[in-house]
Order: C-alpha cells, then structure tokens, then sequence
C-alpha cells in the first residue's frame, strides 16, 4: 500500500497524542512547552497532508506558516516568563507556581 | 486511589469504543476484494517511514525521557522528522521555514531556558501533574479517536500533483488572499519581541522603590 493520506494522519495523530501527554504529566515548565510545541506539529503535519491530498492549493500550507509564526511567538514569550518565574521563585516546577491564584 | 480509578475508567472506556468501531470497519474491510493499488515500496513510501520514524521517536523521548535536557534533543528529532515529512507532502518553503524558525529559533530557545533554569540533576518527572494514571488515560483515549478518523474518516482524496515547488504561489497568496493576516503576523511578532524583553529583564532594584 502506498502512502497516501492516512499514514500523514496518522504520523500527526501521534504527535498530537504524545504531546498532549506530555503537556499534561510535565512538572518542568519547559518540559510543557516542549509538548505544546508537539501538538502544533501534529496539527501542522495535518494541514499540509489535507492541502496536498485533498484540497490543493496552498491555503494548508499558509495556515501551517501561521502557525510556525504564532509557535514562535509564543515559545519566546513563553520561555521569558519561565525565567522570570525562575528568577523569582527559583525554580520552575508547575505546582509550586500558585502565587497568583485567587 | 481516586484518580486512578477515574483514569482506568477513561481507558477501559475508550478501549472498549476503539475495538467496536474498528470491528465494524474490519467487518466492512473484509469483503472488499484485495486491495488493487498495493504494490511493491517505492523510494518515497521508504523515505516516508524513515522520516515518521525520526519524528516519533523524538515524540517519545520528548513524552517519557526523565531528563530534561535529552527531552529537549528529542523535540530537534521530532521537528526534523515533521520538517522533512512536509517535503514529501510538496510543501519546500514550509520545510525551509521549520528549519530556520523551529530548529534554528525555537528549539535554541528552549535548550537556552533548560539550561539556564535547571539544575539538571534536579528534575524529576515524578508526581505529575494530572498523575501517570490518568496522562496515560487521556493518551490512549486521543490517540485511538485520532488514529479511528484517520484510517476511518471518509476523505474524499484527489491525486496528488506531481512534486513541485510552491514558494511562487506562497508569496502570491501571502500578499493578495492573505495579506490582513500576513500583517497582523508581523504586528505580534514585534509584540511578542517586546514583551519577552520585558518580561525576562533582571528587576533593577526591588528594594528600592522608585518614585517621581
């Protein structure tokens, strides 16, 4: 069997999922944006597999830009407040941050 | 004792619901004739699997490795194989661009905050979050639903054009189609810029209050 859609799916499909693990176990905040950036991933190897093999065209691709642009932008502020966090409380454990709540 | 309940409950759940929906599909599979577009692997499916391969694994030391900093290579396998599948999907300029924004900026970036937030024998993938039980939990359940409508969904497919490059029409379409986007891009970015700087600067004197 050839590789067609299904097998660019499912390669997404995977990234997603473990990014979303991963998102969801990681106490280090880093370690938590490294998921978020897997899932914008997973969901980029989507739009393009859907722009090649069924649309056409280049609007997946485009959107797929879009979001590398806001990946970017939101790793960079992202990791600043990471090390504001760590600047301030030394230490960048998820639980620990709840100064802010309520 | 509670959570791990919940997350067995989510997994049996979905489990269940996976192995129905794939037996319909099976049972509908099974009486079509064999499959007349299957034949011997070509190059590109071969490069498709190696390149899948790279991505996943990466995926995986990203999820389970217990150290942050060999998490962090796992994220270069992980883009470098999502990079080089979007080349087999036509798409160059995009290949280019997760190239020089992801692996040559964002993952840079990330390497940079681990090793300048974390004493590396510190970390500890112990006690998460959401607890092992139940990030295993939403693991299976999204990825057997995401799998099911991969090889389930009804797509209607077209035949892919032959490999080409597409800059030409990207820049077309970013300057035509897409252009209140392209410049609201460029706004954020300069946004963001400021904001990091602003948020990540050495406080200059805390204890000393400035008033005018």
């Amino acid at each position: 069997m050839h590789v067609g859609l299904p097998h660019f799916l499912v390669v997404g499909a995977l990234l997603f999922s473990l990014g979303l693990y991963t998102v969801a176990t990681r106490r280090n905040a880093v370690g938590v944006l490294m998921g978020v950036e897997l899932i914008l991933n997973g969901a980029n190897v989507n739009f393009v597999a859907f722009n090649r093999f069924v649309t056409g065209g280049v609007g997946g691709q485009v959107f797929a830009l879009f979001v590398i642009v806001l990946a970017a932008a939101e790793a960079a502020v992202g990791l600043a407040i990471v090390l504001a966090l760590f600047q301030t409380s030394r230490s960048i454990d998820v639980r620990l941050v709840d100064t802010m709540r309520e | 004792m509670n959570k791990k309940l919940s997350g067995a409950l989510v997994f049996g759940l979905a489990v269940a619901v996976f192995a129905v929906l794939l037996g319909l599909r099976l049972a509908g599979d099974l009486s079509l004739a064999a499959n007349p577009s299957s034949g011997a692997l070509t190059l590109q499916d071969l490069f498709f699997y190696l390149f899948g391969a790279t991505a996943l694994a990466g995926a995986l030391a990203v999820a389970f490795s217990r150290n942050i900093l060999y998490s962090g290579l796992g994220l270069l396998g992980a883009l470098v194989g999502a990079g080089s599948l979007y080349v087999l999907l036509s798409a160059d300029f995009l290949a280019v661009t997760q190239l020089l924004v992801y692996i040559g900026g964002v993952l840079v970036l990330v390497l940079f905050a681990v090793m300048l937030t974390n004493r590396i024998t510190e970390v500890n993938v112990s006690n998460r979050s959401l607890g092992l039980a139940g990030g295993t939990a939403l693991l299976v359940a999204t990825l057997l639903v995401l799998l099911f409508v991969a090889l389930a969904g009804p797509f209607v497919t077209v035949t892919p054009p032959a490999l080409a490059p597409t800059t030409r029409e990207i820049g077309d379409a970013f300057l035509t189609r897409w252009l209140l986007p392209f410049e609201l891009a460029s706004l954020i970015l300069l946004a963001t810029l400021i904001g990091a700087v602003v948020i990540a600067r050495k406080e200059l004197k805390p204890d000393e209050p400035e008033q005018a």
